[in-house]
């Protein structure tokens, strides 16, 4: 009974969240310098089509993908660890990713869109692996000590990454990979991002086996699930999220720690259920920073980054202090 | 109780166990040692700061390195003697006001003033007078920001570290978010007026910031004997009839002006206080600020001033010294954190 009646509300917000973001996403589509009415939305003349599917719709799905993907990310690294104060944008994920762009860009002047993907997929596995080592060394699992293990972490790999910038004259390179940003995305130029969508499939049908090795390797186990198998395909999941948006469109911040945890408060931890609500919310969060950066500095745009910096920082923020507040949940 | 009592013998001078001053005298001794060996290292790397490797103009050269030394010395002061004594009040060795996000706050109010005055009211107004004007609001909002923080959560150290750090990346953020708001021409602008070039300093800007650099140091040397009481914290502090709540809010606007000098010369340097307070702290062996401040600022020289030289001179390299100071702050910072929550 209990079940059916959480599962009922769970499709309530499924149900819920999928119309607002469709909505949403279909009022987005309106914005831009050339004016589109919505009257015409559904039957444009030819030159309202050719913006629509060269660029309003390539920029919209582009923004709903890594919305979605950096999400889940974040709510797959925090279900494994057991942590919710982890995510890949403050944990080192995306610094690792960032670096390895900035290495492949170096060993390989002209790298394919691919090469530079595969490469930021390995340095990310590989930051992502030191960062749960460094977790592992830590007695007291305390969420905020956690968080800025993993914000320090991030720090000084990101230190490392302008360093070799600095020494190669690629600064301006590397504020294109930091700084996430919609505005170059077009028809014939973000379709890798359709990975994620794959991926995102491969997450949800190892939901549980992910929750279950967060419990620990001795209970996983007993359980019958191989903890180190599970532990990897988690690991390579999330980091090949980050790493495909993060060559697409660059870094946003904070939003793989905070869409999950804000999810979580509403629905609970359970990961088969939170999973595509993360998801849609991931979607919705960056669609509204998009927007924003489109509207309000019109005709100009500011990048998604920026706004989500400014929101996420914030949501943060509130989190560790309503986390701090509760007795017990910090020493 | 007994290490608050062991402080206490050791601010009298007196030793915890024979209450006599022997190895005290050996301590002054030592101290004594350091700060000649600081002092002469400090003045050995200006010196070569100057004089390295002059090729062409020696005149141009020196004009040019002698104003680069001074504000790298009026840095490495402030934020050493800054640090140390934000240590202090906030009873913490982590806490600095770098990790704390005020050098990033200095930065928000800056770009806020540009964004709301405009680019041309700001060519109006002087430097003195802009710098003034940011350094008055950062130490009021300063204060605020150190008054929420405190009051609040002064229970969990790692919260209020925590906390800071992610208020300092949304003040940046907010100051990038600022400056995108105008328009492209006046964003360039305001970036000329903005950051004060390390290669071409600024005179009247690195005249004001010294002389208030020198100004707000002055205005730590009484407070240097309370800051040792304080070390004891607020109820021991309390206890001794000192006047807890009024020294740690003189000695906080002294700590905002503080960083408001080194920021408007340099930018936000994120972990130079940790590294060198904190060095300041193992070099010598005393609770005293009369020492510790002053150690605090000659270690800051030397980490500003030998820093760049060998970042620029003798290693060549092609970077700034935040980003060598970023990295081995980083590093330090989470070793320091490991460190603290494996006890």
């Amino acid at each position: 009974m209990n079940v059916l009646a959480t599962g009922g509300r769970t499709s309530l917000w499924v149900s819920l969240g999928a119309v607002v973001l469709a909505v949403g996403a279909y009022l987005s589509l309106a914005v831009g310098v050339v004016p589109i009415p919505l009257s015409d939305m559904l039957s444009p003349d030819e030159r309202q089509w050719m913006l629509l599917s060269q660029v309003r719709i390539p920029r919209l799905v582009a923004v709903l993908l890594s919305g979605a993907a950096l999400a889940v990310a974040g709510l797959i690294m925090q279900r494994v660890t057991q942590n919710s104060f982890v995510s890949p944008s403050t944990s080192g994920t995306v610094e690792a990713a960032v670096l390895g762009i900035l290495v492949a860009t170096l060993l390989v002047p002209g790298i394919s869109l691919l090469g530079k993907m595969v490469v930021a997929i390995v340095v990310a596995v590989a930051g992502t692996m030191i960062f749960l080592q460094l977790l592992q060394r830590i007695r007291h699992r305390d969420p905020i000590v956690v968080a800025l293990v993993g914000l320090m972490y991030g720090g000084v790999l990101s230190a490392i990454t302008v360093f070799i910038a600095y020494q190669r004259d690629l600064l301006q390179l590397l504020e294109i990979w930091t700084t996430g940003s919609f505005s170059a995305v077009m028809s014939g130029q973000y379709e890798p991002l359709y990975a994620v969508l794959a991926v995102g499939v491969l997450g949800y049908v190892f939901a549980d086996r992910f929750t279950v090795v967060g419990m620990g390797r001795e209970f996983a186990t007993n359980l019958g699930v191989s903890y180190l198998r599970i532990l990897y395909t988690a690991l390579i999941i999330l980091s090949v999220m980050t790493a495909v948006v993060v060559v697409v469109v660059g870094a946003i911040p904070f939003l793989g720690l905070i869409v999950p945890n804000v999810v979580s408060m509403f629905m609970g931890d359970h990961v088969r259920r939170t999973l595509p609500v993360t998801a849609l919310a991931g979607a919705g969060f960056v669609l509204l920073c998009d927007v924003i950066g489109r509207t309000v500095r019109f005709p100009y745009e500011i990048p998604v980054a920026t706004i989500a910096g400014v929101l996420g920082a914030g949501v943060f923020v509130w989190l560790i202090l309503r986390a701090a507040r509760r007795p017990g949940a910090t020493r | 109780m007994t290490a608050v009592s062991d402080r206490a013998s050791e601010i009298l001078g007196l030793h915890p166990a024979t209450g006599t001053s022997v190895t005290e005298r050996e301590r002054l001794r030592s101290i004594r040692r350091t700060a000649v060996i600081l002092g002469l290292l400090c003045a050995g790397f200006a010196a070569a700061y100057l004089l390295w490797d002059v090729k062409g103009s020696w005149s141009y050269a020196l004009d040019l390195r002698s104003r680069q030394l001074a504000s790298l010395v009026v840095v490495g002061a402030a934020v050493g003697a800054s640090s140390l004594v934000f240590q202090t009040i906030a009873g913490s060795r982590i806490l600095t006001p770098g990790v704390m996000g005020f050098d990033s706050l200095y930065v928000l109010i800056q770009t806020v003033i540009v964004s709301v005055l405009g680019p041309s009211a700001l060519q109006l107004m002087g430097v003195p007078e802009r710098f003034i004007l940011n350094t008055a609001l950062l130490a009021g909002f300063g204060l605020l920001l150190f008054r929420w923080l405190f009051r609040a959560h002064s229970r969990n150290l790692f919260v209020l570290v925590l906390v800071g750090i992610v208020v300092g990346s949304f003040f940046t953020s907010l100051a990038t978010f600022a400056s995108r708001m105008l328009s492209p021409d006046d964003y360039l602008t305001l970036q000329t007026v903005l950051f004060a070039s390390f290669t071409t300093v600024d005179v009247q800007l690195l005249g004001v910031t010294a002389a208030v650099a020198v100004l707000g140091m002055a205005a730590l040397v009484p407070l240097l004997r309370r800051l040792d009481v304080v070390d004891l914290g607020k109820d021991a502090a309390t206890g001794l009839g000192l006047d807890y709540h009024r020294i740690v809010t003189i000695t906080l606007v002294v700590v905002t002006v503080l960083v408001a000098t080194s920021t408007a010369l340099v930018g936000p340097m994120l972990f130079l206080g940790l590294l060198v307070a904190n060095l300041a702290r193992q070099i010598v062996p005393t609770h005293r600020h009369t020492v510790l401040v002053p150690v605090a600022g000659a270690v800051g020289v030397l980490a500003t001033v030998g820093g760049q030289f060998l970042v620029t001179h003798v290693f060549a390299l092609n970077t700034t010294l935040s980003v060598v100071v970023n990295l081995v702050g980083g590093l330090y910072f989470l070793y320091l954190l490991l460190k603290a929550v494996r006890l």
